[in-house]
């Protein structure tokens, strides 16, 4: 098992598959400023992810990063399951946004030490680009829970649907073990802590309350997903599966 | 022989698509130019990960010097770019052009950094969105003479 490889997948995955999602925004945003602002948060990701998938391929040194990144079964998928939600209205898109770039935020702070030189790389980028996103969603959580009942209501329902999916980011792996075992990243429950406080300094300046229950899906790192991600996948790769080695 | 030298005189000639206005010197994205016996290789980096114009700036810098050998052009990710790396001359072009260039400050999570008006020179502006036109951009609008502009994100 090459668990650098396995890592580095789950990384670019991430990056996709939220990409991806966020691009469905794209022209059905309710003010012309946001859907500018999502479709910049995706090319970051997407940016990201070719990074990835582009070292993946290296390490892999079978696979092109395209086919990596559009002809992979479900099954080898490795994203984090919150990233795969359907969009849901403005304020769950937030929310799961919220959730995961300040996760995404500490997890790249974390590779600017790692011990492998291409990771550190990427997240040397990558860093400035995420502390921009989570100032961005950090706002928009502010502004939805502090404003309106309705979007109160609307901000705090999204968040307690997404909840549940958060504990996966901090539950490690069998690669992620490896790795921090081998002190090439840490451990990603070592984030949880500054994690909480982060999201609950943010929470609490916009009115909203965080569930109390243990958050408890997982499988997404091991390729268990939801039946969301079928459905991303088929959109995505439709024209790679049709057209094989199609290229602009 | 092409000489280095040479070579980034040459490169004063390839533009950023996206910001006409700038080449990609006074964007600090070359990174370095080797000439060797067989070929002329050019290192640059990227400006933001899905920044989408670094294909046709590297076609566009292998077009530029195509007649002084066999170019090739290399992507370096570290260190990663910053706004620092700008040239004067280019700020000054992108003011002139109606981009504010990238300005100090408002490092804390919600702090903006004060932004002239690039029409007017008011001080008196607002952010009206984080993000722009491209990824390098944010929107602005002036308070006193209500021109909005786009303004170069500081990036470090
Ligand atoms: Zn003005």
């Amino acid at each position: 098992m090459n668990t650098l490889l396995d890592y580095t997948l789950h990384l670019a995955d991430n990056q996709l598959i939220l990409g991806q999602r966020l691009c469905e925004w794209c022209g059905h945003n309710f003010v012309l400023e946001q859907d500018i602002a999502m479709s910049n948060i995706a090319l970051d990701l997407i940016g990201q992810a070719r990074s990835y998938y582009q070292y993946a391929a290296k390490l892999d040194g079978k696979n092109t990063e395209d086919e990596l990144a559009m002809l992979r079964g479900e099954r080898d998928y490795k994203n984090l399951l919150l990233l795969e939600l359907p969009n849901g209205d403005f304020a769950e898109t937030l929310a799961r946004q919220f959730f995961y770039d300040v996760f995404h935020l500490l997890q790249m702070e974390d590779h600017l030490t790692s011990s492998d030189e291409s990771l550190r790389a990427i997240a040397e980028k990558a860093v400035k680009e995420v502390r921009y996103h989570v100032t961005w969603s950090s706002e928009w959580m502010i502004r939805l829970g502090d404003g309106t009942t309705e979007s109160h209501t609307r901000i705090q329902k999204a968040v307690n649907k997404a909840w549940m999916w958060t504990g996966e980011m901090f539950k490690a792996s069998a690669f992620e073990g490896d790795l921090a075992s081998k002190k090439i990243i840490s451990d990603p429950k070592q984030f949880k802590l500054s994690w909480d406080q982060r999201v609950q300094a943010i929470l609490s300046e916009a009115t909203l309350k965080l569930p109390l229950e243990e958050p408890y899906q997982q499988g997404g790192k091991d390729g268990i997903h939801t039946e969301h991600l079928g459905f991303i996948l088929a959109e995505m790769q439709s024209l790679q599966r049709t057209y094989p080695g199609l290229s602009w | 022989m092409v000489t280095r030298e040479d070579i980034f005189k040459r490169l004063e000639n390839v533009f950023d698509p996206e910001v006409p206005v700038l080449t990609v010197l006074d964007l600090g994205i070359v990174r370095d130019v080797l000439v060797t016996a067989s070929e002329i290789q050019v290192t640059i980096t990227p400006t933001y990960s899905g920044c989408p114009a670094m294909n046709t700036i590297e076609a566009d810098i292998k077009k530029e010097l195509n007649d002084l050998g066999s170019i090739k052009v290399l992507t370096l990710l570290s260190p990663a770019w910053t706004t620092d790396w700008m040239s004067e001359e280019g700020k000054l072009k992108l003011k002139e052009y109606g981009i504010a260039p990238p300005v100090e400050g408002g490092r804390g999570m919600f702090e903006n950094p004060q932004v002239d008006c690039v029409r007017c020179g008011s001080k008196n502006t607002k952010m009206l969105a984080q993000f722009g036109s491209t990824a390098c951009k944010a929107m602005y609008q002036c308070q006193d003479c209500f021109e909005p502009f786009d303004y170069f994100k500081c990036h470090r």
